[in-house]
């Protein structure tokens, strides 16, 4: 039984008569990733928008190599069934869209999609970055499908996401691997009316070859701050599902719990207050015991929620130093070490309050909102290293916090959204875990919201 | 021993060796009957080595062995450190067995299983000890039990029945532990003014001790010294002992104790500030050979270089209960060419402050250097500014078996921090015994 009775209750039989009789809004149940789990658990269709189009080739071929049924035609029949049974994802190719009359081959595409989409299915839309045009018709057409992509987000139904993959021009469909999988996968269960811009940041180079999929993290060694509990001990036992060993860092007063983290993990706990001069260079020096690092995942973070107008500079000061500060801090001291592994990721955890704001959150808004600017800052600086760094930023989700919240606010956070439900720590967890693979090498400067497309600053 | 194949020579290494001290996990200690008054030996030694385990990523891992010990036991736990080690995260075949040297236990596990690391007989182990003053056996009353172990011989009913015969009202009385010496019947406490009173050991000398032992301690904390050697428990987070405000005005209101047998012109002079308090607690300490810790590119904080254990005739041989430190330490300089002055930092367990006055006392003193030590001149004094630089055990609280345990670890660290340099342990323990050890980085 969850904490969420709302959704216990639709959810039940009882409750799901009486839902569908007065009309009350359902909460789909999400497929969540585990290990082993295909792909896709049904048939894709694959959509070409335009002749241009120059990622369907690389799609298809991903597809059929781990032997999933793919139909050019959104109407055709699949599975041995009809032209109406539902399919596990529909993706088109909207690359090289000459002017906003292409869209309409997009649409024609979708609409059906839209009525076939199975649970939990996933609906991928790839186009080019619209900065990279310099005619307007162009411009409008690219950016256009960021409309369509949020509207038809807050359309899908039963768990079904919607998202928009951005192409850049240096890359190549070899470059999309990790984020097509990412995004097929139900390890994207609660990102939902999003855009991911692939490539944009020049220089990138890397490779996806000879992954094991099953654990792209392996010998890699991570460091996950504020591991001690909540989303920050998901993360961690995440990456090391995934393959990587992991340092887990919190402050001394949290050791106990950080103790029983990395123990679960097999990794290794160290008591750190990242705020302390010399923190940096202690966490690169525990890190050597491992032989380097690999990844840094800033989780770490606090809030002094006050009215602006209430607002002290100690406690304005408490949530910028933890929140901002010290993961700038960190990451200089990654970009001038050695024992930060060429090709390393550093991904760190933004906030829908950085985006949107919130009420009595300035202080907490404030940071998370630098972190986006540090993000944007960072990743070119990476580009010499192979590193990337990228941001989450997880709206409404379920943890002892969010527990502890008064009924409305709790409510509210939960049901204004497309997926009408928190998301679970698991899923901040596998949007870092995918950041941080190493075939994520073209992903860099992104900051991505996983927050089932809620409807705060959405 | 590590693994050898037929054909190949042997593979142990040089001998002896100097075994490493890695680093070491203790759970802050508590005042007895509170924050842990619910917690057992077994789950605080399990929780300080699952710490252990955490800080340096060795969860299933085989270690050499783990050697822990508690002064007050339950006869269950007759197992107590295997216990922990099966309820770690340890992998379950480690080893392990208990040790019992009261105040000076988890310093003589320490040493053991350096020794078997300086031997080559394992790579690595852990010397641990603890105790609870909260959660203490409490026994049957003598009597009761040989009246129910009567009846458990009996052969019949009859007989049975006629050793029953044998309750007695008053036998519902159960046997407390106290901290008494058997053989004396004296309180540690009386013992340890005796000790003073000899030696002349005033009041002021005592509080000074307790203020800087305080004060060291919060100092220590507040740069963040125990961040890599603690790990809460309980919702504790640092030894609920501690008094970081102590001053010595503060300390002189505080009524004195243990008016000295023996001594009709002294006044008493020891109290609840200058003698430790009854603490519940665990500390865990890493030892290995340099080898296995570079495998693992763990650090090495410091080596064991040597140790010394010394035992005193408190009950007919007019030495205080708690000197054995005072002739351990001597046979041990000899033994490595050194002098008292040649160390950096000197750890000394501060069962009361009075104690270690006086066994600094008696260094001093030509007459007891030469009859009780047989030395032509004495040991002389030290820099006391080296002395006890972290805090010890008047602040820290002091579970028994611990102890040594919390000590090795913070001496391994100060001398790891200044780069190099060589530091004395003593611990003065109950029986009259005394173990003191050398570490150098």
């Amino acid at each position: 039984m969850s904490n969420d009775w709302y959704s216990d209750f639709v959810n039940s039989g009882f409750g799901k008569a009486i839902a569908g009789q007065v009309g009350l809004p359902p909460v789909p149940q999400l497929r969540r990733y585990e290990p082993g789990q295909p792909l896709l658990s049904g048939p894709a269709l694959l959509g070409t928008a335009t002749a241009d189009g120059r990622v369907a080739k690389v799609v298809r071929s991903l597809l059929t190599d781990l032997g999933i049924e793919v139909h050019d035609d959104p109407n055709a029949a699949v599975g041995g069934g009809s032209s109406s049974s539902k399919v596990a994802a529909g993706i088109i190719d909207a690359t090289g869209l000459s002017g906003p009359a292409d869209l309409a081959e997009v649409q024609a595409f979708l609409t059906p999609v839209m009525r076939r989409i199975g649970p939990s299915g996933r609906i991928l839309v790839i186009g080019d970055v619209p900065a990279e045009a310099t005619s307007p018709a162009v411009r409008a057409a690219r950016r256009a499908l960021e409309g369509l992509v949020r509207s038809a987000g807050k359309e899908a139904r039963y768990g079904a996401t919607v998202n928009l993959v951005h192409v850049a021009d240096d890359a190549v469909g070899a470059d999309l691997e990790s984020t097509l999988r990412f995004f097929l996968s139900s390890r994207s269960a609660f990102v939902h009316g999003q855009r991911l811009d692939v490539g944009t940041v020049p220089g990138f180079s890397g490779s996806s070859q000879g992954v094991d999929w099953d654990r792209p993290l392996a010998g890699r060694t991570a460091v996950v701050t504020g591991a001690a509990r909540g989303i920050g001990a998901t993360v961690a036992s995440t990456l090391r599902r995934d393959g990587a060993t992991v340092i887990c860092v919190d402050v001394p007063s949290a050791g106990d719990a950080l103790a029983r983290t990395a123990n679960d993990i097999g990794g290794s706990a160290l008591q750190l207050d990242i705020t302390a001069d010399h923190a940096p260079a202690t966490l690169l020096d525990h890190a050597q015991r491992h032989g380097g690092l690999d990844i840094v995942v800033h989780n770490a973070g606090i809030t002094r929620d006050k009215l602006l107008a209430n607002q002290d500079r100690d406690r304005w000061n408490s949530v910028i130093d933890v929140n901002l500060n010290a993961q700038l801090a960190i990451n200089d001291a990654l970009l001038g070490s050695e024992v930060f592994h060429r090709g390393g990721r550093i991904v760190t955890v933004s906030s829908m309050a950085g985006i949107a704001g919130n009420r009595g959150q300035t202080s907490y808004g404030a940071s998370k909102a630098g972190v986006i600017g540090m993000v944007d800052a960072t990743a070119p600086l990476l580009v010499e290293k192979d590193a990337t760094i990228n941001a989450v930023a997880p709206g409404f989700i379920e943890t002892a916090m969010t527990k502890a919240m008064p009924v409305g606010t709790r409510e509210a956070g939960r049901r204004l959204s497309s997926m009408t439900q928190g998301g679970l720590p698991v899923d901040v967890a596998e949007t870092i875990a995918w950041f941080a693979q190493g075939a994520s090498y073209a992903v860099n400067g992104q900051v991505l919201r996983v927050d089932g497309q809620n409807f705060l600053g959405a | 021993m590590p693994p050898t194949s037929s054909s190949a020579a042997s593979s142990r290494p040089t001998l002896p060796r100097r075994a490493a001290i890695v680093g070491a996990n203790r759970i802050p200690f508590a005042r007895s009957n509170g924050a842990y008054a619910r917690a057992s030996n077994q789950d605080m030694l399990t929780s300080a080595l699952d710490g252990l385990v955490a800080r340096f990523g060795l969860a299933g891992e085989r270690l050499g062995e783990v050697a822990a010990g508690a002064v007050l036991k339950h006869s269950r736990d007759f197992n107590l450190t295997r216990e922990s080690v099966l309820g770690s995260r340890l992998s379950a075949a480690t080893p392990t067995y208990d040790v019992q040297q009261a105040c000076g236990t988890s310093l003589q596990t320490a040493v053991l299983v350096a020794n078997k690391i300086a031997l080559g007989q394992i790579e690595s182990g852990i010397a641990a000890g603890v105790d609870t003053t909260s959660d203490a056996p409490i026994e049957v009353n003598d009597e009761l039990r040989r009246v129910l172990l009567a009846a458990n011989r009996a052969k019949s009913t009859a007989g049975v029945l006629k050793a029953l015969a044998g309750l007695r009202p008053g036998q519902i009385v159960p046997e407390i532990p106290a901290n008494r010496e058997p053989r004396t019947g004296m309180a540690m406490g009386e013992h340890a003014a005796q000790t003073a009173a000899a030696w002349g050991i005033s009041r002021t000398a005592q509080d000074e001790i307790t203020v800087a032992s305080h004060q060291n301690l919060a100092a220590a904390y507040e740069r963040g010294f125990f961040d890599d050697l603690m790990t809460p428990y309980l919702g504790l987070t640092r030894d609920n002992n501690l008094r970081a405000d102590s001053t010595l005005e503060g300390l002189a209101k505080l009524k004195p104790v243990f008016k000295p047998a023996g001594y009709p012109d002294t006044e008493a002079t020891m109290t609840a500030a200058n003698s430790t308090p009854l603490t519940d607690g665990a500390a865990t300490v890493l030892l290995a050979s340099d080898e296995w810790a570079a495998e693992r590119n763990l650090p090495v904080l410091a080596h064991v270089v040597d140790a010394e254990t010394a035992a005193v005739d408190y009950v007919h041989g007019d030495e205080g209960l708690l000197m054995a430190p005072a002739y351990a330490v001597p046979r041990m300089l000899e033994r490595n060419g050194l002098t008292l002055q040649d160390f950096d930092f000197y750890e000394f367990h501060e069962a009361f402050a009075s104690t270690i006055l006086a066994t600094f006392a008696a260094w001093e003193d030509p007459i007891f250097c030469k009859e009780r030590l047989g030395l032509d001149e004495p040991l002389g004094s030290f820099d006391r500014a080296k002395l006890n630089v972290v805090g010890s055990s008047l602040a820290t609280g002091h579970p028994f078996a611990a102890t040594g345990a919390r000590i090795v670890p913070t001496l391994a660290k100060l001398l790891h921090e200044k780069g190099s340099g060589r530091g004395l342990i003593s611990i003065c323990a109950a029986g009259g015994q005394g173990v003191v050890a050398i570490l150098e980085a």
